[in-house]
């Protein structure tokens, strides 16, 4: 099965040769790595580790007691020893709840050994060097954790009045003036949940200026080298996706984008810098011709990165941009999310942003929602998300950036397009690097498959990268260069630490082009060794289920 | 600048290894006028570990902290204590500072945590399957209309007025750009729920019923008829479930009849957080997990036949599917998924029971507290930890008098509901296991003086 033009399927292993010398143990574990059951195999439904305090309540709930036996002194838990939902004088609607739910708890030495166990079994940068192509995997500072645990931040609800959380919308609003400073637009919409749903916002502003404009046309151009989620989200809000071809550089062909432009095009969703880690040079023209067309430059800004305090998208003419917090602004990716996806927004695209939104109003925020907005806010295209957003996002990325400054995120751009390059020129002579020739990278460099021995794949590659003890890069993306490598190295990497790298890959490169057959067997250090997708695919187990033992019946 | 290591040194070497002269030569891809020649002027330059710090916590003391004050705020997002081990769990660096777990032999504890999530979550709800989450409970209850219309071929979705507004008006945002049509109404301050209402309107053109419950008022319904008319007409019922505790208390939505159940789990492990991030709850039947939105962790072997677990069904994702994707959804909530998933675990089904226990006594005694006072209406029959009031006045500038004198005191249908006239006496008020009785002390004698 192919899926699409990348090279990308879903692999089944082949059984390695066992490797010899690896002496078995009883437990399974080996030293440091240690094997963790899973959770439902461990704990029990009657353990817990968690003590209350008791209110001095009685044990069946005897509701609306008067309530001055205090709880001072009470051992934990004291009348809470029955835990059978069903108690007089409850007011649960006859809904108490009497089957076993079937949750397995652990006492707090267990919690905290079982996740401390399962999270050695991750990669991740604060181990080492974790060069995802388009992800930014930059060191997460810790002081952007303890300012988004002040209490002031953390322990406020999204529903108090607005005179009680008037630090909450100034922290909203800081946050906000950076990123419409640091990008040369008109305004931003904040609450977005994350890159892929602030795309969404930005396209939806898009469709509700058009049919505004009593136009809402049909068709979002997307080159072939788009992310997924822009495709997806384009056909989400009811556009047709057609594809904006690209020349022999890896760059949007500006003519033939010219040739496609008409009144039934709404716009166009343009990565910039790229996927393949290059920078649209055309880019101001492409953004002239598309508005001369009625259409609307949306830009996917995973890649900002690159350009932070060098270059303002504004300035390129584009109407609507996502920014990844957890990529240029340092939130943590926390193996998938939370993230958070802030767009900024041209004039024509701002009186249709989301609400709801903070706005500042001589000395005081306020915070413009359903019933405020009809004085001044009535095109909103509406709400996207329950209450304001990512808070606990905006308060580190507004760590990060006052940490770096207006100067200090300039030399991040500096330095995460210097190591890239670094990259790209040091393994050009042993890599294909499709696009190496038409000059400089932006923070990431592609390479190909090509010139691998027979057999040999770009998933090999990367799997006996593991190996050598760093994260792949990003595989088989980009689709339009053929078992893509990506590598985004990003700009807390030191010298000695891309040195290192270098040296793996051009081992790995040498062994690939070589034919090596071992390449196959690899990872062998890891965890665990190749997993089968397949199998995973074609018979899914998504939960636990309990084995069917005959102690149920007691 | 201390996050940065290159020295001056390094770049030197660097440049002359790529062979430029200087860094501007790596951006000659830049239209010339683009070029910015300086730091943006208008921005501060970098600062110090100590002054951001001192910075950021002057903003933070501005804000009246919910720990600090008595505090009654529910309407979906609940205050409940989180063990302090939850929060060293999360910021592991292994967990913090992991991608997505696209490489599984290196990434086996965030996806053996997402399948033991996945599997908390189902037994939770009373599902087949459940996902590795969703951004929150707002964006889950709209992709499961989504689900339903794909899997029924029907696009009307019938809201109950119980549902929060907010949930309503992510709905309605995304309806109309994807033709769906949605029928909702406002909710009255009745004890009863609109149960009937829902099963009278439903018809053979609705693809769900989409029912919160306990709903926004606090009020709890028996799903089971409006799960059997749905099924008879061919539709689907959605729940939404706003405060996961309650299901250590109450019957799950899944063992009524509920064929997609969604909720908000930031209850469990998350904390307030001023609205964010959050985790999506998302659950439903095997046989339509293939139409369910979302990241799934699923267990299968290595290539020695060790037990492991990989991201599984990506087919139906954006990544791989583009255009024909079920969703343009690309990332989980899984930090939070983590921290739930680790709250879950130190309770335990026994320390669960016992929270919802004691969080629905606790409602219990306040309820009849506060019904006390003269003039004041206890609106529920029915509810778990969170009931609404009739206030004698209108409750939004109650709520703002209250918060003048130091007290949280609930959320004012006015702020959900503006401008519904029939509401704006309505008070919600939530009340759990972190309330002192100082704090309902505080509470029962500032309602009295507002209410005079």
């Amino acid at each position: 099965m192919t899926v699409n033009p990348s090279g990308w399927r879903p692999t089944t292993p082949a059984k390695p040769a066992n490797e010899p010398g690896e002496a078995q143990t009883v437990t399974g574990n080996r030293a440091l790595m240690l094997e963790e059951p899973l959770l439902f195999e461990i704990g029990t439904t009657e353990q817990t580790g968690v003590d209350f305090d008791s209110f001095g309540l009685p044990p069946r709930g005897q509701a609306a007691r008067s309530a001055d036996g205090g709880s001072g002194g009470q051992s934990p838990s004291a009348g809470l020893a029955d835990t059978s939902p069903k108690e007089e004088g409850s007011r649960l609607g006859g809904l108490e709840r009497f089957c076993p739910i079937g949750l397995a708890g652990l006492s707090e030495p267990e919690a905290v050994r079982h996740y401390t166990r399962l999270s050695r079994q991750n990669y991740a940068i604060d181990l080492g060097l974790f060069p995802l192509g388009s992800c930014t995997m930059k060191h997460n500072p810790r002081l952007n954790e303890k300012v988004a645990r002040l209490p002031g931040f953390a322990d406020i609800h999204p529903l108090q009045p607005a005179d009680t959380v008037q630090g909450a919308f100034e922290l909203i609003d800081l946050v906000a003036t950076w990123l419409i400073e640091l990008t040369g637009m008109y305004s931003v919409a904040m609450s977005p949940k994350a890159g892929a749903h602030g795309e969404l916002c930005g396209i939806l502003c898009i469709r509700a200026a058009l049919e505004a404009r009593g136009d809402p046309r049909e068709v979002v151009l997307v080159p072939e080298s788009a992310h997924g989620t822009n495709p997806a989200t384009a056909a989400f809000a009811g556009y047709r996706v057609e594809n904006i071809p690209a020349n022999e550089a890896g760059r949007v062909d500006l003519e033939a984008l010219k040739a496609r432009l008409g009144p039934d095009v709404a716009g166009v969703m343009i990565t910039n810098p790229n996927t393949c880690g290059l920078f649209e040079p055309d880019m101001i023209a492409i953004s002239e011709e598309v508005h001369a067309a009625g259409g609307f430059v949306y830009c996917d800004g995973a890649n900002f990165n690159a350009i932070v305090g060098k270059v303002r998208p504004g300035d390129l003419g584009i109407d609507a941009m996502h920014i990844n917090l957890h990529k240029t602004f340092s939130t943590p990716h926390g193996g998938g999310g939370p993230g958070s996806g802030p767009v900024v927004l041209s004039k024509a695209l701002a009186p249709f942003a989301p609400l709801p939104f903070v706005e500042r109003q001589g000395e005081r925020f306020v915070l413009v929602e359903e019933e405020s907005a009809e004085d001044h806010h009535a095109q909103s295209f509406g709400r996207m998300v329950a209450f304001h957003g990512q808070m606990g996002m905006f308060t580190r990325a507004a760590s990060y950036m006052l940490s770096h400054g207006s100067d200090g995120l300039r030399q991040v751009a500096e330095d995460s397009v210097l190591n890239a390059n670094y990259v790209l020129r040091r393994l050009a002579d042993v890599l294909d690097a499709p696009f190496a020739d038409s000059g400089p990278c932006m923070h990431e460099a592609i390479f190909s498959d090509r010139g691998f021995g027979e057999g040999l794949t770009t998933l090999d590659l990367a799997k006996a990268l593991i190996d050598e003890g760093f994260h792949p890069m990003t595989m088989y993306f980009p689709l339009v260069v053929h078992g893509a490598m990506l590598i985004e190295p990003t700009e807390t990497e030191s010298k000695a630490s891309l040195d290192q790298f270098i040296t793996a890959m051009r081992s790995l490169a040498g062994r690939a082009r070589a034919g090596d057959p071992s390449l196959k067997a690899s990872p062998v250090h890891a965890p665990r060794r190749r997993l089968d997708e397949t199998l995973a695919a074609r018979k899914p187990v998504l939960v636990y289920r309990d084995p069917a033992p005959a102690e149920a019946a007691e | 600048m201390r996050y940065l290591p290159l020295s001056d040194a390094d770049r030197g070497e660097m440049l002359a290894a790529i062979g430029v002269g200087a860094i501007d030569d790596l951006f000659r891809d830049v239209p010339e006028k683009a070029w910015l020649q300086e730091p943006i002027a208008t921005l501060p330059s970098h600062a110090s570990e100590l002054s951001v710090e001192r910075q950021l916590t002057a903003l933070s003391r501005k804000n009246l902290v919910a720990g600090e004050a008595p505090f009654f705020l529910g309407c979906g997002a609940y205050r409940h204590h989180v063990p302090a081990s939850v929060d060293h769990i999360i910021q592991r660096g292994e967990f913090l500072t992991a991608y997505t777990p696209y490489q599984p032999e290196i990434a086996q504890g965030t996806l053996q945590v997402m399948f033991e999530f996945q599997t908390q979550v189902a037994r939770l709800f009373g599902c087949d399957v459940a996902n590795a989450s969703m951004y929150d409970g707002s964006t889950a209850c709209w992709e499961a209309i989504g689900m339903a219309r794909r899997i029924t071929r029907r696009s009307k979705a019938i809201l109950s007025s119980g549902l929060h507004p907010h949930y309503v008006s992510v709905a309605r945002t995304m309806a109309k750009f994807t033709g769906d049509s949605l029928e909702s109404a406002l909710p009255e301050l009745t004890a009863e729920t609109d149960a009937e209402q829902l099963i009278a309107a439903i018809d053979a053109e609705t693809s769900s019923v989409i029912v919160q419950y306990p709903d926004i008022l606090g009020r709890i319904t028996d799903l089971a008829p409006i799960a059997e008319a749905a099924h008879a007409a061919g539709a689907l019922l959605i729940a939404v479930v706003t405060e996961p505790v309650a299901l250590g208390a109450i019957r799950s939505p899944g063992e009524m009849g509920a064929d997609i159940v969604v909720g908000e789990g930031q209850a469990i492990g998350v904390g307030l957080q001023f609205g964010g991030p959050y985790v999506g709850l998302f659950a439903c039947r095997e046989k339509h997990v293939r139409q369910m939105p979302g990241r799934l962790a699923g267990e299968t072997v290595d290539a020695e036949g060790k037990r492991g677990f990989v991201l599984t069904l990506s087919t139906r994702e954006q990544h791989i599917r583009r255009e024909k994707a079920t969703s343009n959804i690309c990332t989980s909530s899984v930090l939070c998924a983590l921290a739930f998933s680790a709250h879950m675990t130190l309770l335990g089904e026994k320390g669960l029971r016992q929270l919802a226990q004691l969080n629905h006594a606790r409602a219990c005694e306040v309820a009849g507290r506060l019904a006390a006072i003269p003039g004041m209406v206890l609106v529920n029959q029915s509810f778990f930890n969170e009931f609404t009031l009739r206030l004698p006045v209108e409750a939004r500038p109650a709520v703002r008098a209250l918060a003048d004198r130091g007290i949280l005191g609930g959320v004012s249908l006015g702020r959900l509901y503006p401008g519904a006239e029939s509401l704006q006496n309505g008070l919600v008020v939530a009340v759990t296991e972190t309330l002192t009785d100082e704090d309902i002390a505080a509470l029962e004698a500032g309602l009295k003086e507002v209410c005079r």
